[in-house]
């Protein structure tokens, strides 16, 4: 018969300690012959949106569900259900041991099995979160608008200003011995803002977030949109030129996260990784030296357990250059010879898969400024379009649209617009020549600082 | 889904707190999926979702919350919720009379996807999988993923309207990995119909199989695309999120109201060249965008945009229309129960024209054939616009010639509208899409004829 482990931590609170029981009662239905995992989740969330000094939208609502993933003679299935209804969680069972019997087997694919590696506590739930009061998320909201709308005579108005708050808790437990639960919670807010001068309209955003709403810093916030909307007008394309690029901490993220995606193990071992075979090799820079680490409780990434319920652990992709290793889930570790780093990431409607929780790039030397101060000719990009259009994972070809100024005799010069920046991820990952130590921490959980890629090619007018 | 008695106290609990508007969204979704990757089918998974959204609208702003308990005492609590979110000034009693409005979307769905057997569906992805494999020995990867979804919705509000509609969509799509000398290339394949398993019988799998190895095979031998301003020539079915980019999202409303589309007070104005009709169809037969009614309730329509190059309306919801005393435009869309609805496309196409395909492109001395775009982006404020080549061939003398590695195209849509200098006679729907916005995505179709735009710049790396 099956045994279930008990969770290496307490679970946090009852909320938790709820969940992670509904949890190993389903694991608990596996019959001798399986395995069974079930993931379940609840949370809690507002949103208010403003505009024109009115509140457009407050939503606030709870969601709970739950995935269960049946292994049988290795194969897999999996059902999900929005609801932790007692008949629908026993429906989704059963869906997904019929479905089991339709995969193809591989002897990799099986749950998760306890691998001895202690967690790292990560209990970012402040009750301040939970406890605010409607009334001051609305003002809040209210507040940011004003202060955008007085930041500059250009701003005609503001799109949407928003507060958003999220509280929730998952627990994951296994037939295989696996359980662990955790929570979390934050807070986030953002604006868009419209500045108009003649004829010419543009937009700036900006947000903030915080795990508390006392870190929540609304002016970084509304400088941050009127100055993005402000500084623009007058761009118009430059002529196709090579030139440097500087990227700030949001949009080297961007790269950065491509360049994760590229080292799961998934995409190695299935021959889409352009890395796959590179382990030992000098990739980048020796500028650039990568982690993934949720265990660091900057990132707003930062967990305790992974979507199979392992320990989440430091993870070393890329030191001073050379790439030093791939990210696991169980079954892609067992299948590449290695074991789990701990990097499965999931949600209720999907089965586990291997993905990057908090990339962070080690910071450099010198502030935004002094990099930009030190480029004779070259683009400081303000924002990207079409990243999930021009970006192939596989082949590595980048190709976006970008708005931003001109580095002139290292100072930003004129506003350009409607011009493209293009590359490979192979080549900008080489042709990176400064790395800022500003680093920002991202709502997506990556900690990154400004980079500027050396020669890319910008097509314009 | 819901009694209507019940439906009628939910709504009325909705409006106790002096509520303008009211709102009961219910929704049912199941869905199955299958994955085949690496040579495998990996996993079956189903889906089921079930809950109601409901809004309260006051003056300006709506109040929602939305709930998994379709329980009378669950609505009511959800109700309540929304209504002291939207607080209104005054209490009070209103008792909602509800009538039902008949839906019909013109056809039939001939195989519930969930009367056919699971067996069936795994068929079809190993099928694909061996016929992209045998398509060249360079295809080095191949997944196969097969989708299905029957969203059953429910619509009640304050001002008695009652509809309710049966949606059901099927997807199927091809992934090749092909690897050369010069690294890997990606081509992809995919179909989606707002139909049953009948999806099978209107396309060939092997067909769609081979074309998917085909584009990635293909493009082993493509080079750099070039940087800079030149003509582009748009194969037909191949580049409808042009016009989705372009001008779709800044014709919505809500957008509009805000200031924050360069199509603002342009109604009844020159927008595009003659010739130039773009349309917004929800009712279209069996395209990914179908809808009967939209999720406010609202018939269906097809939607005149841009009516030989003039602007003739947006795109509108129920809140947008009834602010402006105005009737929606059947546009009001959300991803699911637990979203309020926006304004949203539907199978967004331009019309065709007259001139012969093979023609616009002889008539091109040097500039690029895209016969196939990925996704695209639109900053609604400037029009500026980018989209990605997945498919595209350089036009050398009136001919084509070499294929392109990817890249992104960059334009700004008033411009392009204006810039479209060929229209050709073939015109066709493109592959399913899902539109994103403000974080919901929603399925959309689109379509154009063969096409030139006089000039646009290709972001490649070439010069």
């Amino acid at each position: 018969m099956t045994a279930l482990a008990a969770s290496p931590l307490d679970p946090p609170d009852d909320g938790c300690a709820e969940l992670l029981d509904l949890a190993a009662r389903v694991a608990r239905e596996a019959a001798p012959s399986e395995q069974v995992e079930a993931f379940v989740g609840r949370s809690s969330y507002t949103t208010v949106r403003v505009h024109g000094a009115e509140v457009e939208s407050f939503t606030a609502a709870t969601t709970a569900g739950i995935g269960v993933r049946v292994v049988r003679d290795h194969r897999q299935g999996f059902a999900w259900a929005g609801s932790l209804d007692p008949d629908v969680v026993s429906d989704a069972l059963a869906e997904a041991r019929d479905n089991a019997a339709f995969a193809e087997p591989d002897e990799w694919v099986g749950l998760a099995e306890p691998d001895g590696v202690a967690p790292v506590p990560f209990d970012a739930f402040d009750p301040s979160v939970a406890a605010l009061a409607a009334e001051r998320k609305i003002d809040l909201a209210l507040e940011l608008e004003r202060m955008v709308r007085a930041g500059d005579p250009r701003v005609t108005g503001v799109r949407v200003a928003s507060f958003s708050d999220s509280s929730g808790r998952f627990a994951v437990a296994t037939s295989t011995g696996v359980a662990g639960t955790s929570r979390g919670a934050w807070c986030s807010m953002g604006v868009l803002a419209l500045a108009a001068d003649g004829d010419e309209t543009y937009t700036g955003h900006g947000t903030t977030v915080g795990f508390r709403p006392d870190e929540l810093d609304l002016q970084e916030a509304a400088d941050d949109a009127v100055r993005r909307a402000t500084r623009l007008f007058g761009a118009r394309p430059v002529p196709s030129q090579r030139l440097a690029v500087v990227l700030e901490p949001r949009l080297a993220a961007s790269v950065v996260g491509l360049l994760g995606g590229t080292l799961t193990g998934d995409r190695v071992l299935k021959g889409r990784s352009p890395f796959a075979d590179r382990l030992g090799d000098t990739i980048a820079s020796p500028l650039l030296t990568l982690v993934d680490d949720p265990t660091d409780h900057r990132s707003y990434g930062a967990d305790t357990y992974d979507g199979e319920g392992l320990a989440c652990r430091r993870n070393v992709l890329v030191a001073d250059g050379d790439l030093q290793g791939f990210l696991y889930d169980s079954a892609t570790g067992r299948r590449a010879g290695r074991r789990s780093t701990g990097s499965a990431v999931r949600g209720i409607s999907s089965t586990p898969s291997v993905g990057c929780q908090a990339l962070a790039v080690a910071p450099g030397t010198g502030t935004h400024d002094d990099l930009v101060a030190g480029l004779d000719r070259g683009l400081y990009v303000q924002s990207m379009t079409g990243w999930h259009s021009g970006v192939n994972a596989v082949s590595g070809d980048v190709s976006v649209g970008v708005e931003g100024l001109m580095i002139r005799d290292g100072q930003l010069a004129e506003p350009v617009r409607e011009v493209t920046i293009a590359s490979t991820l192979q080549r900008m990952l080489l042709d990176i020549t400064a790395v800022g130590a500003d680093v920002e921490w991202l709502p997506g959980g990556t900690g990154c600082p400004t980079l500027v890629v050396g020669d890319l090619s910008l097509s314009g007018a | 889904m819901i009694e209507e008695a019940v439906l009628q106290r939910v709504l009325g609990a909705a409006l106790r707190t002096g509520g303008e508007f009211a709102e009961v969204f219910a929704e049912d979704r199941r869905s199955s999926s299958a994955l085949l990757d690496d040579g495998r089918v990996e996993e079956l998974t189903s889906g089921r979702d079930r809950g109601a959204g409901i809004r309260v609208v006051v003056g300006e702003t709506t109040g929602f919350a939305h709930t998994a308990d379709l329980t009378e005492a669950g609505l009511v609590a959800a109700a309540e919720a929304a209504a002291a979110a939207a607080k209104g000034g005054g209490g009070g009693t209103r008792t909602v009379a509800l009538t039902r409005r008949a839906t019909s979307r013109g056809y039939d769905i001939e195989a519930y996807p969930g009367d056919v057997a699971k067996a069936r569906k795994v068929e079809l992805l190993t099928r694909a999988d061996d016929i992209a494999r045998s398509s060249g020995s360079a295809i080095s990867q191949v997944s196969v993923s097969y989708g299905d979804n029957r969203r059953r919705i429910l619509v009640a509000n304050s001002d008695g309207l009652l509809a309710e509609d049966d949606t059901v969509r099927t997807f199927f799509a091809v992934s090749c990995v092909a690897t050369g000398d010069t690294g890997m290339q990606t081509g992809r394949e995919s179909i989606g119909h707002t139909v049953g398993f009948e999806l099978f019988d209107m396309y060939d799998v092997d067909e769609l199989a081979r074309r998917a190895a085909g584009r990635a095979l293909t493009k082993l031998a493509a080079r750099p695309a070039p940087s800079g301003q030149m003509p582009v020539v748009i194969a037909s079915g191949g580049g409808g999120v042009l016009f989705h980019e372009a001008c779709g999202h800044g014709l919505e409303a809500d957008l509009v109201a805000k200031g924050a589309s360069v199509f603002r007070d342009r109604v009844g104005q020159r927008v595009a060249s003659p010739g130039v009709t773009v349309v917004d169809d929800g009712t279209m037969a069996k395209e990914w965008g179908n809808i009967a009614i939209d999720d406010e309730g609202n018939p269906a329509q097809r939607n005149v945009l841009i009516d030989d190059g003039v602007l003739t309306d947006y795109m509108w919801d129920q809140l947008r229309a009834r602010k402006e005393g105005r009737r929606s435009s059947g546009n009001g869309r959300r991803q699911s129960y637990q979203h309020l609805p926006m304004v949203r496309m539907t199978n967004t196409y331009l019309l065709a024209g007259a001139d012969d395909p093979d023609d616009i492109v002889a008539s091109t001395e040097r500039g690029v054939l895209v016969k196939h775009l990925g996704g695209g982006q639109v900053n609604t404020a400037t029009g500026d616009f980018v989209f990605g080549m997945t498919e595209a061939y350089l036009i050398e003398d009136g001919e084509v010639t070499e294929p392109l590695r990817e890249g992104n195209l960059i334009g700004n849509g008033p411009e392009v509208l204006q810039r479209i200098d060929a229209l050709g006679n073939d015109f066709a729907m493109g592959p399913p899409g899902t539109c994103g916005k403000d974080g919901q995505g929603v399925p959309v179709g689109d379509g154009v004829p063969t096409l030139r735009v006089s000039s646009l710049t290709i972001g490649g790396t070439a010069a």
